[in-house]
Parts: structure tokens; sequence; C-alpha cells
């Protein structure tokens, strides 16, 4: 019995501090720089998007075709699935000037890249 | 074919290995068996309705579903990895060592074993929601490359399972004596990894945005995308770039577990002493 005691402690602990931090967290993404992409017949529409460089930025990636597509990037270091016929939102922090380049990882052939500056 | 191989086996893999280290730490518990496939399974049938639900899922939280759902999951693999411990510490050695009290301590150990069903259906959700997605839209598409991809996949699904028996018969060739220490860091580290990935989902979905700067960046080393890489990630929660939050709830699960497992070791001493 008495074994049980030390968790909903630490549960408690766990929780009270995760408030703590949400509650703290700046509302950030009002500053975000939107970049709007649709996805249909395999393919990014468009393939190029540009993006101010410090500030951070938010991809709305619609998806038009029937199956499910994943938005990834390893420079970007995102990766989310987009369902068919629905709308991916990612967020990315302040990036530094470059080209960040993302694809499908579902389908490899679908790339595009964003050019910070 | 091999696309289809690969993405299979990226995820089955990761999953692969968090049931083989469960199949090692359980090696002495009888009907193990029965437990874990049933986390294996629930998984499964969790990850095919995560996927076919994944458009409603996106969509909550404003569009940050995702990334809660998986953060929520982990942090309650973390819970129950950080319990099982706890429990090792207490129950482990008179499970190993005196045989007394067999009978309690196997319908005891069915709690433990509840616990480390729950990791296991985690990671098999978390892995297999995006296998059932991917191989959903090889079904949708029509076309003699339906049947390729699937086959891909199919190797992709073997192979993995492959990673998991050789993490388990690794694992086990370690003696009895030595297998619980070994076992107790591997947890720790899974548990600790498994709240940094969390931390990562909230950061992404911009819940947690304090301390957010990345520590260090050791990609030049080893990125966490190569295969050692993904490995490690999966293991003991190795990122390339982690954030001061990252490196702070890590140690932080590191040091509760510790803590945690010393108090409950102690009590138990007091335990025996008393019973004396």
């Amino acid at each position: 019995m008495s074994h049980a005691k030390p968790i909903p402690i630490r549960l408690s602990l766990a929780g009270a501090c995760a408030l703590a931090l949400l509650s703290a967290a700046p509302t950030r993404a009002e500053q975000a720089v939107e970049v709007q992409l649709t996805y249909a017949n395999g393919a990014f529409q468009p393939n190029e998007v540009r993006a101010p460089a410090d500030r951070s930025v938010v991809f709305r990636v619609r998806n038009l075709d029937g199956k499910a597509m994943e938005f990834e990037s390893k420079s970007l270091r995102v990766e989310k699935v987009v369902a068919a016929k629905s709308e991916g939102i990612i967020n990315v922090r302040a990036l530094k000037p470059g080209r960040y380049e993302f694809y499908d990882d579902f389908n490899e052939k679908a790339r595009g890249a964003l050019n910070v500056q | 074919m091999l696309a289809a191989l690969i993405i299979v086996f990226r995820e089955v893999f990761e999953a692969g290995l968090i049931v083989g280290i469960v199949l090692a730490v359980t090696a002495s518990v009888p009907h193990r068996g029965r437990w874990i496939g049933g986390g294996v399974l629930a998984g499964v049938v969790a990850a095919c309705l995560v996927a076919a639900f994944a458009g409603v899922l996106s969509q909550l939280f404003e569009g940050m579903g995702q990334e809660v759902f998986n953060a929520a999951i982990l942090g309650v693999a973390v819970v129950m990895l950080t319990w099982h411990n706890v429990w090792m510490a207490r129950h482990g050695r008179a499970i190993a060592g005196e045989m007394r009290a067999i009978g309690k301590a196997v319908a005891e150990g069915s709690k433990s074993l509840l616990a480390l069903s729950v990791v296991v259906g985690v990671a098999v959700l978390r892995e297999g929601s995006e296998v059932a997605l991917f191989l959903y839209g090889v079904a949708a598409s029509d076309g003699s490359s339906a049947l390729t991809l699937t086959l891909g996949g199919c190797l992709g699904l073997v192979l993995g399972a492959g990673v998991c028996l050789l993490t388990y018969l690794g694992l086990v060739r370690i003696p009895p004596r030595a297998l619980f220490g070994t076992t107790t860091v591997l947890i720790t580290l899974l548990a600790a990894g498994m709240a940094a990935q969390a931390i990562a989902f909230l950061e992404r979905a911009n819940w947690l945005t304090s301390l957010d700067t990345v520590v260090w960046d050791s990609g030049w080393l080893l990125s966490d995308q190569s295969i050692p890489g993904r490995a490690l990630h999966t293991l003991i929660g190795y990122t390339d770039q982690p954030t001061e939050m990252q490196l702070w709830v890590y140690l932080a699960v590191i040091a509760v577990t510790g803590l945690l497992m010393l108090m409950t070791a102690q009590e138990r001493g007091a335990h025996a002493v008393a019973a004396r």
C-alpha cells in the first residue's frame, strides 16, 4: 500500500510545473509569418516560398489529394502528417537566412524550399 | 518498393527496439506474452483509429492536435516506465532472490506488466499510425505499383520485427544478476528520452516557449535522422539540437527516478527490519 504514495506527489508536481510553464508561455504565434502551400497531385504549389529572417514562420499546408502526406524538413526540423483533404499547421522558429528544403515523406518526389532572407 | 520498405522499417524499427527491451525486462515473468501481445494488439488497433481520424485529430487545439496528442501519450509512457522502475526497486530483488510469496509476487507482477504493456501499446501506436496512413494511401492508389509497395511495406515490417528479436536476444544474454541493473538504466534513459520528445512536441505546438534555446548542434557528428542516430533517439532520447528545456526535463526524469527508487528501496529495508 505504502509504495503507491510517491507517485501522486510526483504527478501533481509535474502537473503544477506544466501549468506554470504553459501559463508563462508568451503568444509568439502572433508575430509569425504565414506561408501558404497547397499539395495536389503529388506536388507542392508553390514549391519555392520566401520568408524574412529572424521571424517565426507558420506553414499552412492544404492537402487536396485523396491520401495523407507528411510534410517534412530536416533543416527546418519538422515532420507532420497532413491527412487527406485537410490542412496542416506547422510552426517553425525564427530562422537564419538560407535555403530550407522540405518534402513529402510519403512521396519524396514532391519537394520544395523556403528561402529565408 | 524500396521507399515503402524504408518508410515502414523506419517506424517499426523504433517500436521494435522498445518491444525488445520490454520482452527482456519481463523475461522471467509468467504470462508476459499475454500482456505484451495485448499491448502490441491494442497499439495496432489504436494506430488504425488514429490514422482513420488523423484529419479530426489535427484540427484539435488550433491545428496542434497531433503534437499535443503525441506529447500526452509520451507523458503516459514516461509515468508507466518510471512506475515500473520504482516497482522493481521494491519487489525486483525479492522476485529474483528469495522465491517466497511467489503467488503474491506474480499477482503484483501483473500490475507492473500492465504498465509495460501500456508502454508497448504507446510505442506501437506512435510508430504504427504513420505506417497505417502510408499503407492506406498505397491501397487507395490504383495500379500495379500498389502490389510492390505493399510487398515493400511487409518486408519493412519483417525487418522491424527482426530488430525487436535481436534486441531481445542481445539483452537476455546478459547474466540475470546484471540484467536487473542494465534494464533499470535502459528504462530510465528510455523514459527520460520520451519526456524530452514530449517537450519537443509541446515546443512545436508553441505550448512551450520558455528555455527554447538550442544548447548544442551535434548534427555534424551524428545526425538524429541517420539510422544509428534514430536508434539512439529511441533508446536514450538523443537529439542533435536539444533545447534547454529538453535537457532539463531529461535530467529531471533521471533524478526523480533515482530518488524514488532510493526512497522505495529504503522503505523496503525498513519494512524488512521491522518484520524481523
